[in-house]
């Protein structure tokens, strides 16, 4: 059983085929990374999966079970978590009430419980605070927890969206771009906790990239794209010298 | 400066972060308790009215400052309140019943703007709740059997176990006052729950939210009949107040001065509503005090510069045109907010921040610490 699997998914944006019957599947603990030149619909197929636009046609399958009409906030609670390639945080809150957003998928507590503190509504809170600082040590935010993100510089933005995707305790996890902007040393951390969330988390990796070198060494599995179309899939050498993907970056 | 050693989760969760704060909230209950006996009983009544406002306040900054969804409607939830209230207890339903049914209706109506309003943003929104607000006040102008028309309806005092509770009293004072500080108490632990956050999400990055599994549109909803809700009691005990209520009370200027409440106040936090409420009630007095005494005042100042006898006159005449003239509130409205959103965006809270901060960096603090720098704008925002 595969983790998420797409069939002949398309998305027309009229006549523009943004993404064009693309069949994938990622399996279960895998990191499978998709790569292409800008628009070759990377982020569309992103968008796709969390629900944000509707495929014109295909479907989407996670762990078996169909997702293509889902509401987008229930694909959260299913077990996939997203980050965005131009970082999509709650900017006039702290760093904690952004981790703790990420805990809502858990959350049981009702409007009235909450209106007046009830014990269980206090026991949850500690919970869930419980589990964001076990993701905080993980990605070593503990000096930003009590600051807004407004102040925050780019770099740390880009942890805090991940320590957020993984504060939903997913499954799978999209990424996209997580190098976007960020420096070479930010780069290497960045790979290293990708690997460390398959190796010690168990969660499956779904991501864009456009660095190869990051690609190369963190990724089991590589989708080249182009104009929507699958160019190639495989292990990141083999595609990288793929003749497609090397006239769809360099030209013929 | 204090530094806070956190050494629990508790710590982030409790209300009062330290002792300072329970001895100053302690201290302020004290000087609002005693006040009634202290104070003349006009200054009581205005505090009455600072305690309404600021409930309405707090309403909608649920709505406007944390869910983000901007309302000018609120006179209408404020409406529902007090005329359930002038009906119920036309008909003798004792006063916690038609209490909690002004807030109930008023939230029932609030989740029903709610749902056309899921697919409004912005300035779209802000029209659709003045269009709800105009359908409210015809409604009270033409349902006659219900709310009387234009006459208006007289709203006795409330009666309970057999007393009659004054509407100047201290009783009455106690009843508002009440009612402020459980719509704080409760807000604030809402804020700190799951709901709260989902409000703030919502505000934020819709986008986002959606991704994390808040579901969006139930939560705008929520927001809506929880704002309109607590307005709705507010206005159960404005009708009271005022004894008096009728359809021209509750126009698009009470919306107006609700937004204001919470943009002078301080949009991000609670503190900002009860500050914003203080403020407006005061501004009334203020408008008083500049048709009363002001032209005399400039009249006698232009006789001590050498003004003659006439000339003097024909000053006061024309200043006192001028402070009476029609349309000075608003102008004088409008002119606040401007200065508010342009100096002051955080509001008197913001202020008042700025201010604990020097005295508690005296004399390290800096004066660029609250420069406003440049945010650009995100390019590719998914909506």
């Amino acid at each position: 059983m595969s983790c998420l699997r797409a069939d002949n998914l398309s998305l027309h944006f009229g006549g523009l085929k943004a993404v064009d019957s693309v069949s994938f599947a990622v399996e279960k603990g895998e990191i499978l990374s998709i790569i292409g030149p800008n628009g070759a619909g990377k982020s569309s197929i992103f968008n796709l999966i969390s629900r944000l636009y509707n495929p014109t046609s295909g479907s989407l399958y996670f762990e078996d079970q169909d997702i293509t009409r889902e509401p987008p906030h229930d694909i959260a609670k299913l077990g996939i978590a997203r980050t965005f390639q131009n970082i999509e945080l709650f900017e006039n809150a702290t760093v904690l009430n952004n981790l703790l957003v990420g805990r809502h998928r858990h959350s049981t507590t009702q409007l009235w419980q909450e209106l007046l503190f009830l014990p269980n509504v206090r026991r949850d809170e500690k919970a869930h605070r419980r589990r964001v600082e076990q993701v905080i040590e993980f990605l070593d935010l503990e000096a930003h927890r009590d600051k807004l993100i407004s102040g925050l510089p780019y770099g740390v933005r880009k942890v805090i969206e991940l320590a957020r995707a993984l504060c939903t305790e997913p499954k799978l996890i999209l990424l996209d771009e997580p190098s976007s902007g960020l420096n070479v040393e930010e780069t290497d951390d960045m790979s290293f906790w990708i690997r460390d969330m398959k190796t010690e988390l168990g969660i499956t990796v779904l991501m864009v990239e456009h660095d190869m070198s990051l690609v190369n060494r963190v990724s089991d599995r590589v989708i080249a794209l182009n104009y929507g179309k699958v160019l190639a899939m495989g292990a990141p050498a083999e595609v990288q010298a793929h003749p497609d993907v090397v006239a769809a970056y360099l030209g013929t | 400066m204090r530094f806070l050693f956190k050494t629990d989760y508790e710590d982030d969760i409790k209300l009062f972060p330290h002792r300072g704060y329970v001895i100053s909230y302690g201290v302020l209950l004290a000087c609002l308790v005693v006040a009634p006996f202290v104070l003349s009983s006009y200054i009581v009544s205005q505090l009455v009215f600072v305690c309404i406002y600021a409930t309405v306040g707090v309403g909608l900054m649920i709505l406007t400052g944390f869910t983000g969804q901007a309302s000018l409607g609120h006179a209408a939830f404020l409406a529902i309140g007090a005329y359930t209230t002038a009906y119920l207890h036309k008909l003798g339903v004792p006063f916690p019943v038609y209490f909690l049914a002004a807030g109930l209706l008023a939230g029932v109506i609030g989740a029903m703007v709610g749902f056309p309003a899921l697919r409004l943003q912005g300035i779209y929104l802000v029209i659709a709740t003045i269009a709800f607000a105009l359908i409210v006040e015809e409604i009270m102008a033409r349902w006659e059997s219900v709310t009387n028309g234009n006459e208006g309806m007289r709203v006795r005092p409330i009666q309970m176990f057999g007393d009659t509770i004054p509407r100047d009293g201290p009783i009455f004072y106690y009843l508002c006052l009440g009612l402020l500080i459980l719509v704080i108490v409760g807000t604030l632990n809402l804020m700190r729950s799951p709901t709260g956050r989902a409000f703030i999400a919502t505000r934020d990055s819709e986008t986002a939210a959606k991704s994390m599994g808040v579901n969006v549109a139930l939560y705008k909803v929520k927001s809506f009949a929880l704002s309109a809700a607590i307005t709705g009691l507010a206005g159960c005990l404005f009708a009271h107040k005022l004894s008096f209520i009728s359809p021209e009370m509750f126009t698009l200027q009470l919306s107006i001065e609700f937004i204001m409440v919470i943009i002078i106040g301080g949009v991000l936090s609670l503190h900002g509503a009860v500050l914003g409420a203080i403020f407006i009630v005061m501004v009334d007095p203020f408008l008083t005090f500049l048709k009363d005494d002001i032209p005399g005042m400039v009249a006698g100042l232009a006789a001590t510069f050498g003004a003659g006898a006439e000339r003097a006159g024909h000053i006061q005449e024309s200043v006192a045109a001028f402070a009476s003239a029609n349309g000075l509130k608003g102008a004088i409205y409008g002119l606040i907010i401007m200065l508010f959103i342009l100096f002051e965006p955080y509001g008197l809270y913001g202020r008042w921040l700025k201010i604990k901060l020097f005295f508690q960096l005296f004399p390290l603090y800096k004066r660029a610490t609250f420069k406003r720098q440049k945010i650009y704008v995100k390019s590719e925002r998914n909506r």
